[in-house]
């Protein structure tokens, strides 16, 4: 009990509320995350977890409809301070989406743009160096080593998305944002990210959304779950799964809805 | 059960039925589309390609009378042959042809077996080759246009000789000339090389296809950077209010907008308020630039719509700022869908004739065009031009003009799709 609480906090959301125009989307969701641990966000679809997670590293500003109100603290600054520069952020908060999204271009192009534009690296040996060691800690280099120059387009879905982390991890990032990264992959693709992700949390704060009960379980030290665009439950995962307080996580694990 | 089986039969042989009826629609509406084409091509074709060769009469010229020593040649600049007096000299050799004829008249019609430009001919030639001229030399004059279509059997000669531009008696040289062997055929460079002339047997495409191409460049130079920068602008920046809405309304209003009105506008405002200099590619290139401007700001806003989402995602979760995002990624995959864009959009201004009447490019011009700021004529211009025109050769230029401007059309449209083919990216 006493360890536990030596973890330190890594992420605090506060009271926030998010509009899309007339629509809420979370109702005054607050929780909080922990550094070097795996967050999982679980709930029905449509529930307001990727809405949460796309708070985290500011994504949703992509949408104009979309208004956030409350607090986000990262290491207790305010994201949507005024003198935040959000590609600052996002240079820390990085990203895994869905889909996996490499861009049209060579895989050491796609690990290699991060840091080229945050001028990371200052020679062409540094910024080899960066890609070899992104591709290593996302379990896909010895896969690509041959052919760094073909297209990231071209890799199986399982690949494209170790690519996509490659990416992500790139910039050195100190959170990794994940939004159902193995909903598009079979399961043998899932085992091998979740694996990674294991490996991944010793360096990096993850949190990620899922759908699958059994993956949050697998891979998360803590799990909230999201139900209408509320938070009705965090905990740690055991005491999710096995106890949990609210009766709406209860009838969601045990499959009565959702 | 029987009966419900037959039914479902019935009702099945009932739809297959009307399947193939509707088969037989489309390909004859196909076919009837097809059809057309055809017939126009065939027709432009039948009737145009005799443009593309020329009758040209050989005649013998005595050099040796005009100087004493033709080495002498030699050692004249161009500006003392241009001062040589060579008409009459000219006109000798040419009635060498026909040692016997005595009487002027007789005279006059042999002289109009030729293009007025005779002298002009023998001049060139004489330039051309003056260090190596012998005491006679064989040259091959341009015939006029009407022993031209004589010789193309495009002339009825069967009419009643004053119905006829053509005198009997013109009729008797040619068909002397051509027992002679001295009427033959050759390709008709100048017709690509030269401007437009009152005579349409030395009347040529070159002026309208180089005004052609200077007003397309003008084109691509103002309407490919705006169209693209605009499309982008709207497209990944601009924030969707009703401001936006009304532009991008009015960008579709602008592409439906009739030619002729663009045209009115330019000579309002390019050619009155700003006094640029009328009848030349530079304003035809900013009013077609005008026309051209929609269609690729709809083309490019349509292949940046296509590059998905989750690309910009990608970016600028990475830390890209939004335009390094957009300029990066976004842009280099919709490239290919906004050059197809432009190049449409640029095959449409090419055949473009409305907007140019207004603003004085259909002016009479000789000359071909150095700068964009020569009056010019245009190819669809051009076309209109000669179509008017009452003269037999002017009826073949027309369509050989036409065939023209359809193969630049082709030509374009074909590097729209190898370019979309080519730099397409595959996902």
């Amino acid at each position: 009990m006493v360890k536990e609480n030596m973890k330190s906090i890594k992420i605090k959301a506060h009271n926030l509320n998010v509009h899309y125009g007339e629509k809420q989307a979370l109702f005054d969701v607050s929780m909080y995350m922990e550094e070097k641990q795996v967050t999982a966000l679980i709930g029905p679809s449509g529930c307001g977890k990727s809405t949460f997670i796309r708070c985290l590293n500011r994504m949703n500003d992509v949408i104009d409809i979309c208004k956030v109100q409350g607090k986000i603290e990262i290491d207790g600054n305010d994201i949507y301070a005024p003198d935040m520069q959000v590609e600052q952020l996002r240079e820390r908060v990085g990203m895994v989406f869905q889909k996996p999204n490499p861009f049209p271009k060579s895989i050491f192009e796609n690990v290699a743009y991060g840091p080229r534009i945050h001028g990371i690296a200052e020679h062409k040996s540094d910024l080899e160096e960066i890609v070899v060691n992104s591709l290593k800690k996302a379990a896909l280099f010895d896969e690509v080593k041959d052919r760094l120059n073909d297209a990231g387009t071209g890799l199986s879905g399982g690949q494209q998305q170790r690519l996509c982390i490659a990416r992500a991890i790139s910039v050195n990032p100190d959170i990794i944002l994940m939004d159902e990264p193995c909903s598009a992959l079979d399961p043998i693709a899932t085992a091998r990210i979740e694996e990674l992700m294991g490996e991944l949390k010793t360096e990096y704060t993850i949190i990620i959304v899922t759908h699958s009960m059994q993956q949050a379980a697998r891979v998360s030290s803590r799990t909230g779950f999201f139900h209408l665009g509320k938070l009705v439950e965090v905990d740690k995962t055991e005491t999710i799964f096995s106890n949990p307080s609210d009766q709406r996580t209860q009838d969601y694990i045990t499959g009565r809805f959702g | 059960m029987t009966d419900r089986i037959e039914q479902r039969i019935n009702s099945l042989n009932k739809r297959l039925n009307s399947e193939k009826r509707f088969r037989i629609y489309c390909i004859g509406a196909m076919s009837f589309a097809l059809a057309w084409v055809l017939i126009l091509f065939l027709n432009i074709f039948s009737s145009g390609y005799s443009a593309f060769y020329r009758t040209v009469i050989q005649v013998d010229v005595p050099f040796l009378n005009l100087i004493e020593d033709t080495t002498q040649f030699s050692e004249m600049s161009s500006e003392d042959i241009n001062n040589l007096s060579m008409y009459s000299f000219s006109k000798k050799a040419i009635y060498r042809l026909f040692p016997d004829i005595e009487e002027k008249k007789d005279k006059k019609m042999l002289i109009r077996l030729f293009s007025i430009e005779f002298e002009q001919e023998i001049r060139e030639f004489l330039k051309s080759n003056k260090s190596n001229i012998n005491e006679t030399e064989t040259i091959y004059l341009t015939a006029s246009d009407d022993v031209d279509q004589v010789n193309k059997g495009n002339y009825p000669r069967d009419l009643d000789e004053d119905k006829r531009r053509i005198k009997d008696i013109q009729l008797l040289f040619f068909d002397d000339l051509v027992d002679r062997g001295l009427v033959s055929y050759e390709f008709n460079l100048p017709f690509l090389m030269r401007g437009d002339s009152r005579e349409p047997e030395l009347a040529g495409v070159g002026g309208s296809i180089v005004g052609s191409l200077f007003t397309i460049l003008v084109v691509l130079i103002l309407s490919f950077p705006i169209g693209i920068f605009a499309a982008i602008y709207l497209e990944e920046f601009a924030p969707k209010n009703k401001v936006t809405d009304f532009i991008e309304i009015n960008i579709n209003n602008l592409a439906a907008v009739p030619s002729i009105v663009f045209g009115l506008l330019g000579l309002g405002i390019i050619l009155n308020t700003f006094g640029l200099p009328r009848s030349t590619p530079l304003v035809g290139g900013i009013v077609l630039s005008l026309m051209t401007l929609p269609t690729i700001i709809i083309a490019t806003r349509a292949s940046l719509r296509a590059v998905p989402p989750s690309i910009r995602e990608g970016a600028l979760a990475v830390g890209a700022t939004k335009m390094q995002a957009v300029m990066h990624h976004v842009v280099p995959v919709a490239m290919p869908g906004a050059l197809t864009g432009t190049i449409i959009g640029l095959a449409q201004a090419l055949g473009e004739t409305a907007p140019l009447l207004l603003i004085g490019m259909v002016a009479f011009v000789v000359d071909v065009p150095q700068t964009p700021l020569d009056a010019s004529a245009s190819l669809p211009v051009q076309v209109y031009l000669w179509s008017e025109s009452a003269e037999r050769g002017y009826v073949e230029k027309t369509s050989a003009t036409i065939m023209m401007l359809l193969g630049f059309l082709i030509l374009m449209n074909l590097a729209a799709v190898l370019i979309r083919r080519k730099f397409e990216t595959k996902w």
